[in-house]
């Protein structure tokens, strides 16, 4: 397993989600709010068009936290988000992460994910057991 | 006009919900998770998992049945057409794996204005079917203009 030190980078994720991807997301999740499903209807509440679901976007943060003990699901044993401004569908997010402390087998890693110059998420706080 | 506070420390009915295989595959794929042990009942057995183990986001699937009926409560009073998920928060146990019948309680913890802003807290606990904790969820809705 990965040796890890406080202010090391761990490994970035890019993800581009494609046009349909909130729709795959909503029947995965079961979240079908329009504003992630209907681009008329998002555009209608004033948004540029329809979002991503915020919670797609903390997946892909689990995810790149979880990669760091090899993608094991019992590795992730805190995830604690800020959703912060709007994911698009078809815009390259980009999942960095910098340990913040190291306490034996344990490690805090403090998480983005951004869009562009925009954080879509921000103080996320991942608890990875390696 | 101050912020309703009375629905702090309410709790809803518990929900149960089982899991299948079909739909841990199913949210895997759609965050483009490849690890077998989500695919591959073999695999997730020599991982030490009972059967197909979720991802750990999958919280979102099992616990977010509960969670509906208590943003909805008119006695909690959040305004839809100004709301947005603000914050989230897992804390994880037990793996959740198919075959578990996991029931999940959601409390109002906190409600308070900040900045002209309304903040609603809700936490949410899944137990699965022999009482081992699974998830505890912290979840934060954000109204504008309150």
């Amino acid at each position: 397993m990965a040796d890890l030190n406080v202010g090391d980078k761990v490994d970035e994720l890019s993800v581009t989600p494609g046009k349909y991807q909130p729709h795959i997301y909503a029947g995965a999740s079961g979240d079908f709010n329009p504003i992630h499903i209907d681009p008329e209807f998002a555009k209608m509440v004033g948004l540029p068009s329809n979002i991503l679901h915020g919670l797609y976007s903390m997946g892909l943060v689990a995810r790149a936290n979880a990669a760091v003990a090899g993608g094991d699901p019992r590795a992730l044993k805190r995830l604690s988000v800020q959703f912060r401004g709007m994911g698009m569908p078809e815009q390259e997010i980009v999942v960095s992460g910098t340990v913040k402390s190291v306490d034996g087998d344990r490690v805090i890693i403090d998480t983005v994910a951004t869009q562009g110059e925009a954080a879509i998420i921000k103080n996320a706080e991942a608890e990875v057991q390696l | 006009m101050p912020i309703k506070t009375d629905a702090i420390g309410k709790e809803w009915p518990a929900t149960t919900y089982q899991v299948g295989r079909e739909k841990i595959k199913e949210y895997a794929r759609a965050l483009g998770i490849e690890n077998p042990v989500h695919f591959d009942v073999e695999a997730a057995r020599a991982a030490g998992f009972r059967d197909l183990v979720a991802p750990p986001m999958f919280a979102v699937v099992y616990s977010g049945p509960a969670m509906a009926p208590a943003i909805l409560d008119p006695e909690v009073g959040i305004n839809f057409a100004t709301m947005v998920h603000g914050g989230q928060e897992f804390e994880w146990g037990e793996p959740a794996c198919s075959g578990d019948e996991i029931t999940t309680t959601a409390k109002c913890t906190e409600i308070y204005e900040k900045d002209g802003k309304g903040f609603y807290v809700f936490e949410s606990v899944s137990d699965n079917q022999n009482g081992d904790r699974v998830v505890r969820a912290v979840w934060t809705n954000i109204v504008r203009g309150v």
